[in-house]
């Protein structure tokens, strides 16, 4: 048995070791010139190849239809680009040199002991120095600009829309239109909306990527993120964080409609059969997956804050826990 | 009398039903092979006593390896769910499985694979590198060791009795706290890394008491290898960090076992708190890993360009500036959690300036190879793959810096696209390049060339496949840890480009398996008689491979950077003069104590308080006795070590 072993690695190493040589062979045939131009090809082709096949899908991120997602594209774009003055040169280099200084050209030039020069060092502490120093000024400001809690400037009055994450369904309450949604909301175009949010569950994340930005939902606090859609269109939305069992199923559509299809859409969601008050709301924290879209009237307008507060209330919590949870306390 | 565990503990799906017999067949084959070849004592005597750096070392890289199979396995079955389960697919896999695979990757990659290589290299090498018999506390080495392996232990048994967690590797609360995760899950992850985490915290000590107390006579700090100063560096990071690790798993176990409430969501616990002293951790970590790879990189580099370090000194004043700047850029893992402008922006400035340091070690990597002699050995190779997937991880981590952008990325599968970039491009590529490197110095004879390059083309190509599309899924808009996605979105077949790079993976990862196989097989034509493999020029090449027992015959005295290239440039060789050699002894105790702490923390998971106590006991009392002993060390006469060094260097002399 070992001796079969030993003849077969013996036998694989051969054929490796003779494979290999042609293939060193092979290489060193090759011109360098031919070489390039083929990485190059291959480069170009993968990235049309790339282009091509995401043409007509949906690119989130790279296709925004809010304001704030159009602004963060603009600053993917500098912060790419910036990257690119050091990045490109790096890769020349590092081809170019694994190219000319390998062992065997003993045209290049050799010099083992040259291991410092001041020039040289400074220039590359230096640069990127300056370019993080651009980049850093973009930051600051971008980071205040489109800071989510920060509302978004308009002749439109802000639309708010309340936000509680639930184990496993977003549900959506407009608190002056007087409905509620759940994994659904409406919202109209070029209108600013002011999501707050929180979460009577495990922290998620409130993320549509087309109309840019994503805010942690947390329980016991309220987090803002403003947006602003400058199309129509239903986009998806999604919880961006794990919070157990059911997360995946936690997608959502976003419909972006004019202000007169809205105003209609609220009118028939007030017709809906369903309420939504503290005890339907209570039923509805319960633990449930892949939850069909709902729509219910508001009857009860502080459903939102309630399960906010009721993080900062021992008996309440201790209700809704041992509701929710089997009685693990 | 057993706690919680019962007989459902046991009773798993079909799917995990495959992962548990998997294990206790493996745990059957290795206690059967033992007892056939009756080789219990010689593994007592050799292995599980030994305090000796180099057996240590290969014991981390045996279970790092053990691990790194079960990880890869996991992204598999990962991936493989992914590329299945959309609109109406549903995959192979509960979500609850799923869930747990993911957690158990990411805590088996970070805990257990990219540790333990580390420290399986630091252990080869470190003391061979400044000279030094031993490391400065041998024993303590030792324990390290094995509360890493009953870390490791915990997670595979998981398998076999109940549940691993399955809130991510970070296990975020309140999902890991009692009201989400009642089940034991959380409590194995927990616990595998508490005991593994105090394992690393004592090797930090260690190594740093090795680095500044054992070089040898003249190397001072500016004349040590860069490696040694990327290994302080790092773990000077272990010895701040991971205290706050213990103190956060410490406050998570209490909430779970005690029923306080330091995270809970409810009476008066804070989560966030939880998700700022994790990274507070979490984020030097990266650095604690990264760091041994640069030092790896710039001597392999040196080496087979044939050519001196460029810009030491930069290198050096670089690894000082990653090592402080990692501390000041943890909030940047949730800019999403609404700090606000001025917060966010400085962590995000902070973020970006650590690109420099970064940038410079590359720059000075790119002239190290200017105007040398590359031999293009597959060190060099895995270094190259390094700089390619490196830059790009680079890239889009200066993006994701840009709390602006990063509000569009963050969770996204670009997030994970990029840290693995830089954990597998740059640690994973950097560990498996020293390995190879160093090979020949811990096992006497170099890894087969041939299949070494295959087992490269195979990772590096499967790494772009993987992670390309990553990118592209996340600005997609695909969220991390999805089990399960519409149709709709159009993200499939990206998922199964993504599954067939896992493919190609793994086949890199057979290939090492053989190449492994086939280098013991022909070992004797790959022997490394002169000690010096590669042309190297440190000291760790001036002794015999596989290094002997007390590593340096006569301790050296060093003159300049690169010692041992100076030494073969002057030529000068003196007839050596031995001495009287201590070396420690073996000891059972570390073992014992690493079997104590697994049982302890098993006992906590399943509510056996007597089991927990007693064990507790045991390795207390243990550790005592062994700290009242006084005889640790026994002589290697100067006689004996002339003859081991004269059968080692039949060309010497």
């Amino acid at each position: 048995m070992k001796k079969l072993f030993q003849k077969l690695a013996k036998d694989y190493y051969w054929r490796a070791n003779n494979f290999g040589k042609k293939l060193v062979r092979a290489e060193e045939s090759t011109p360098k010139s031919v070489k390039l131009i083929g990485l190059v090809t291959i480069f170009v082709a993968t990235a049309i190849g790339l282009a091509w096949y995401l043409k007509g899908k949906n690119v989130a991120v790279f296709q925004p239809t809010g304001t704030i997602g159009e602004q963060q594209l603009r600053i993917i774009y500098i912060a790419l680009i910036l990257s690119a003055i050091v990045v490109i040169p790096v890769f020349i280099m590092a081809i170019s040199f694994y190219v000319n200084f390998r062992e065997d050209n003993k045209k290049s030039t050799y010099k083992p002991n040259w291991d410092h020069s001041k020039s040289i060092e400074t220039v590359w502490w230096a640069l990127p120095i300056v370019l993080i120093g651009v980049l850093s000024v973009i930051t600051w400001n971008s980071s205040h600009q489109l800071d989510p809690f920060k509302s978004i400037a308009s002749a439109e009055s802000t639309l708010k829309i309340q936000v509680v994450s639930l184990d496993w369904k977003w549900l959506f309450i407009y608190p002056e239109q007087k409905v509620a949604t759940v994994n659904y909301a409406y919202i109209p175009v070029n209108t600013p909306v002011d999501f707050q949010i929180t979460s009577d569950a495990p922290m998620n994340s409130f993320w549509i990527p087309q109309l840019g930005s994503q805010v942690y939902a947390m329980s016991g606090m309220v987090t803002h993120l403003n947006s602003e859609a400058t199309s129509e269109g239903v986009f998806t939305g999604s919880a961006a964080n794990i919070t157990g069992e059911g997360f995946a199923g936690m997608n959502f559509k976003i419909n972006v409609v004019g202000s007169s299809a809205f105003s209609d859409w609220v009118e028939s969601a007030k017709s809906s059969p369903f309420a939504l008050d503290w005890d339907s709301y209570q039923k509805l924290a319960m633990p449930s997956k892949n939850v069909p879209d709902t729509t219910m009237t508001l009857a009860d307008g502080s459903v939102f804050d309630l399960a906010v507060m009721k993080y900062m209330n021992p008996g309440l919590q201790l209700e809704s826990f041992n509701s929710t949870s089997g009685g693990t306390y | 009398m057993f706690g919680r565990l019962t007989v459902e503990a046991f009773k798993h799906d079909f799917v995990a039903m495959g992962g548990a017999l998997t294990m206790v067949l493996v745990a059957f084959g290795i206690v059967a092979a033992l007892t056939y070849y009756k080789k219990w004592g010689w593994l007592w005597r050799e292995w599980l006593t030994t305090t000796d750096h180099k057996k240590i070392g290969k014991m981390y890289l045996y279970a790092s390896i053990v691990m790194l199979l079960k990880g890869v396995a996991d992204a598999g079955m990962l991936r493989a769910q992914q590329a299945l389960a959309s609109g109406a697919g549903n995959g192979y896999l509960s979500s609850e499985h799923f869930q747990q695979i993911f957690s158990a990757h990411g805590t088996t990659m970070i805990f257990f694979v990219a540790m333990g290589l580390m420290f399986a290299l630091i252990n080869f090498v470190l003391p061979l590198q400044i000279g030094a018999r031993d490391v400065a506390f041998p024993f303590m080495n030792a324990v390290s060791f094995w509360l890493f392996v009953a870390g490791a232990l915990l997670v595979n048994t998981s398998l076999v009795i109940g549940e691993f967690g399955a809130a991510g590797w970070l296990a975020y609360p309140p999902l890991s706290e009692l009201a989400y995760s009642p089940g034991p899950g959380i409590d194995y992850w927990l616990w595998s890394i508490q005991i593994a985490g105090i394992g690393s915290l004592l090797s930090g000590i260690n190594f740093t008491t090795t680095i500044l107390k054992l070089r040898a006579k003249g190397m001072t700090m500016m004349k040590m290898p860069v490696f040694v100063w990327s290994v302080l560096g790092s773990m000077l990071l272990v010895i701040a960090t991971f205290p706050i690790l213990t103190a956060t798993l410490l406050m998570l176990s209490l909430d779970r076992l005690a029923g306080m409430h330091f995270f809970t969501s409810a009476f008066g616990g804070d989560p966030m708190m939880y998700i700022n002293l994790i990274w507070a951790w979490g984020h030097p970590e990266v650095y604690i890993l990264i760091l041994p790879a640069f030092g790896i990189f710039s001597e392999v580099v040196a080496t087979f360009s044939r050519k001196r370090l460029f810009g030491y000194t930069s290198m050096v004043w670089a690894i000082g500036v990653i090592t402080v700047l990692s501390f000041t850029v943890w909030l940047h893992h949730f800019f999403t959690m609404g700090a606000g402008g001025n917060v966010n922006a400085v962590f995000g400035i902070m973020t970006m300036i650590i690109s420099v340091p970064t940038g410079v070690k590359v720059f000075n990597w790119l002239f190290t190879m200017y105007k040398g002699r590359i031999s293009r050995m597959t060190p060099m190779l895995w270094f190259m793959g390094f700089l390619l997937s490196f830059t790009i991880g680079g890239v889009t981590g200066v993006l994701m810096a840009v709390p602006a952008i990063d509000f569009q990325v963050h969770n996204s599968l670009f997030l994970v696209a990029h840290f693995h970039n830089m954990v597998i491009g740059g640690v994973v590529f950097g560990y498996f390049c020293g390995l190879i490197y160093w090979f020949p110095k811990v096992f006497g004879y170099k890894l087969n060339e041939k299949l070494g390059r295959y087992a490269y083309w195979f990772w590096i190509l499967g790494f772009f496949f993987a992670f390309a599309p990553l990118y592209v899924l996340g600005i997609m808009g695909a969220t991390r840890r999805l089990d399960h996605y519409d149709a709709s979105m159009g993200w499939q077949q990206l998922f199964i480009v993504a599954a067939g790079g896992v493919g190609l993976i793994l086949v890199g990862v057979l290939l090492q398996v053989l190449q492994v196989v086939v280098s013991i097989v022909n070992r004797r034509k790959n022997l490394d008689k002169t000690g010096d493999a590669w042309g190297g020029r440190t000291l760790e090449w001036s002794i015999p491979s596989p290094a002997p027992i007390y590593n340096f015959a006569v301790l050296p005295v060093v003159k300049s950077r690169d010692d041992f290239w100076r030494m073969k440039e002057e030529g000068t060789t003196v007839k050596p003069k031995y001495e009287d050699i201590l070396v420690p002894k073996n000891s059972g105790k570390s073992f014992v104590i690493g079997a104590a702490a697994f049982m302890f923390a098993f006992g906590l998971i399943w509510h056996m308080w007597w089991l927990a106590c007693l064990t507790a006991v045991v390795a207390i009392v243990v550790l005592t006795v062994r700290l009242s002993d006084d005889e640790t060390e026994y002589v290697i006469t100067a006689k004996e070590v002339e003859r081991i060094e004269k059968s080692r260097r039949p060309h010497a002399a």
